[in-house]
């Protein structure tokens, strides 16, 4: 027990100096003025962003379940397939992760613009243009495309230890593919989704430079406000710390309510989605 | 004033292959000249001893010739002080870090504004001129700027103008008479870039009215934002550094930016062209200053020195692509650049020119929140 203690202090201190205390000065910023005095003022500002809060957290959750409908069934068929296909495949889902998260970024608005590439494939064979870039679906791409290895890595690593036994048990009561998934494969891989979806949608919801390079900073997403806030030429960081601080308390609902769901299904088995 | 590290890069690297392929060819032709191949010029002298004095330099992104003349490793070769370099990619983050005093700095490169702002908040080193003789050449009418007027804080650095980008394919040479008015023009719709910064954009909205770039009237700022959220339906997107990319690859018709910019955007499409609105513009300066808490200002003073030399400013001129203050250097460069009205523009253009002032706080608080509203 000491022992084990002793061996979590680095990230003891970790977690203290680089996740709790700035936390607590996120806190304190929101709630007090330049000055320094107490004040609920930021937090009333903030009404005036609800709409973007709205568009955020829709556009997050769409993105989350888009990654979540595709990363299914493949974390599936790879977690079935023979070990060393198994390594090829996670290598694959991983290589796009060591380029820079902001050039895939860019060159993914070179690949949507009127005259990008996908705009000239369809127009050899008589398509198009179809208009991509700077639209809200443009970011969710973005989205998908940049955070789906976040879905797929969890998704696997809890399925690969589904035993095919049980499966094939499920198969020889009767049970058709859809009562396999449903009563079988989704109970048991819960933790996995739960956790896909956490490493989704926070970072989705929060970003601010896909919004900028996709969405021609015309989709603004509550990252954008942020970041303005704090690098506007009057910068304001109360206001600023106070939107923070209601963006995480809306992902912790939005993780609560995933929770809530993850026990009963513990309890009831019940079906999830 | 913006320098991009993605969209620059790439040129960058192309120049450098394209000078060193020239630079074989060139010993090809010439036989075996030796010296000319062995890089610039400070290679050939001697070593300075080391002083144990180490500057700290921060300075905008890919703004400093770091390839061919490699400008700080010259400057400890000839001194023997050390350089550490560091970048940042705009004035607001610069002044952030420095107001936190997360970090020590000597020398830093703001901009006019920012410099005034430093200035009235009593950041920025007097400086002794008798350590910076080269100022002699720094151009007339960049001394005692608006910014600070008695130059007692700042030496030029790099200058540009802001003015409009158009693809002449897809733009009427008739409709450039419309001056800023074009970036408003129906006929464009969805094929206008805008400034992804509201200094800028409001700039041009307060110009396109006939206003200074630096009122401090709220009225002239609300009736700029009127202005802009009439803009937003023709906007295809407000950027900043995509806007070579979208730019080269026929993306947008029309785009205002720094003319310092233009060397690249059109060296990477001929169709590219540009112009300065005959209404007035923003005319911007990036200077040279020395933090006030520096324990090295006779070193920092001797790197700006440095800096405005002839050999040093013209070196940095071709690598940046942005204006030089300095005239001796400017006479050097080629003269396709040194003699470009778009770089150098002439008296008529530069007089109905506007430095951007420091605001006071109401004014920046106002500009802010109206920007957020615009982009809601």
């Amino acid at each position: 027990m000491m022992k084990s203690r002793s061996a979590a202090a680095p990230f003891g201190i970790w977690m203290t100096l680089f996740t709790i205390v700035p936390l607590g000065i996120v806190v304190w910023y929101a709630f007090t003025d330049k000055s320094g005095a107490f004040t609920f003022d930021n937090i009333r500002a903030i009404g005036d962003y609800a709409g973007t809060f709205l568009s955020s957290v829709a556009m997050g959750a769409i993105a989350t379940v888009i990654c979540l409908v595709l990363a299914y069934p493949l974390a599936f068929s790879i977690s079935r397939a023979s070990e060393r296909a198994q390594q090829t495949m996670v290598m694959i889902i991983m290589l796009p992760m060591w380029m820079n998260f902001l050039l895939r970024t860019y060159a993914w608005m070179s690949l949507l613009e009127n005259n990008g590439f996908i705009n000239q494939l369809l127009g050899l064979i008589g398509l198009g243009p179809v208009n991509m870039i700077n639209t809200s679906g443009a970011v969710v791409l973005g989205m998908v495309y940049n955070f789906l290895p976040f879905m797929v890595l969890p998704l696997y690593s809890v399925m690969v230890k589904i035993d095919v036994r049980v499966i094939e048990a499920a198969q020889d009561l009767g049970a058709n593919s859809l009562q396999v998934l449903r009563r079988v494969l989704l109970p048991l891989s819960v933790p996995g989704i739960v956790t896909g979806i956490t490493m989704v949608f926070v970072p989705a919801v929060s970003t601010f430079v896909i919004s900028k390079l996709l969405g021609g900073g015309k989709q603004m997403m509550i990252g954008d406000f942020i970041e303005m806030f704090f690098l506007g030429n009057a910068p304001n960081y109360n206001v600023g710390a106070a939107l923070s601080l209601v963006l995480m308390i809306l992902i912790l609902i939005c993780m609560g309510i995933m929770n809530l769901v993850d026990k009963d299904d513990e309890d009831g088995g019940g079906l999830m989605v | 004033m913006k320098k991009t590290v993605l969209a620059k890069k790439l040129p960058v690297f192309r120049a450098a292959a394209l000078s060193a392929a020239l630079l074989l060819a060139m010993t090809a032709f010439t036989g075996c000249s030796g010296g000319d191949t062995e890089g610039p010029e400070w290679k050939k002298q001697p070593a300075a001893e080391k002083t144990g004095v180490t500057l700290n330099v921060y300075n905008w992104g890919e703004y400093i010739d770091d390839e061919d003349y490699q400008v700080n490793e010259a400057f400890t070769h000839l001194t023997g002080i050390e350089v550490n370099y560091k970048t940042f990619d705009n004035n607001e983050s610069m002044y952030a870090l420095l107001s936190s005093g997360a970090a020590d700095y000597d020398v830093i490169f703001p901009s006019d504004y920012m410099v005034g702002k430093m200035i009235a908040e009593d950041r920025l080193a007097k400086l002794n001129f008798d350590n910076i003789p080269n100022f002699q050449y720094i151009d007339d009418q960049f001394k005692n700027p608006v910014y600070d007027p008695d130059n007692a804080y700042s030496v030029p650095y790099t200058w540009g103008t802001v003015g409009i980008f158009y693809n002449t394919d897809m733009v009427d040479e008739a409709d450039l008479q419309q001056d800023w008015d074009i970036l408003w023009n129906e006929k464009y719709k969805g094929q206008i870039l805008m400034f992804d910064n509201p200094r800028d954009a409001f700039g041009i909205a307060l110009k396109k009215l006939g206003l200074s770039m630096n009122s401090e009237n709220p009225d002239d700022w609300q009736a700029a934002y009127q202005e802009l959220v009439r803009q937003k339906p023709q906007v295809q997107a407000y950027v900043m550094d995509q806007i070579f990319d979208k730019m080269a690859n026929n993306e947008a018709a029309l785009a205002p930016y720094y003319s310092g910019d233009g060397i690249v955007m059109m060296d990477e499409n001929e169709k590219i062209d540009y112009f300065v609105p005959e209404e007035g513009t923003n005319r911007f300066v990036d200077a040279m200053c020395v933090l006030k808490n520096s324990p090295h200002q006779a070193e920092a003073e001797q790197y700006i020195n440095f800096l405005c030399s002839t050999a040093v400013a013209k070196a940095n001129a071709e690598y940046i692509g942005y204006s030089t203050p300095q005239t001796e250097a400017r006479k050097d460069l080629d003269p396709e650049v040194g003699e470009n009205p778009n770089f150098y523009p002439p008296e008529s253009v530069l007089a109905k020119t506007e430095v951007f002032m420091t605001l006071p706080d109401s004014i920046n608080e106002l500009q802010d929140e109206l920007w957020r509203q615009l982009k809601k």
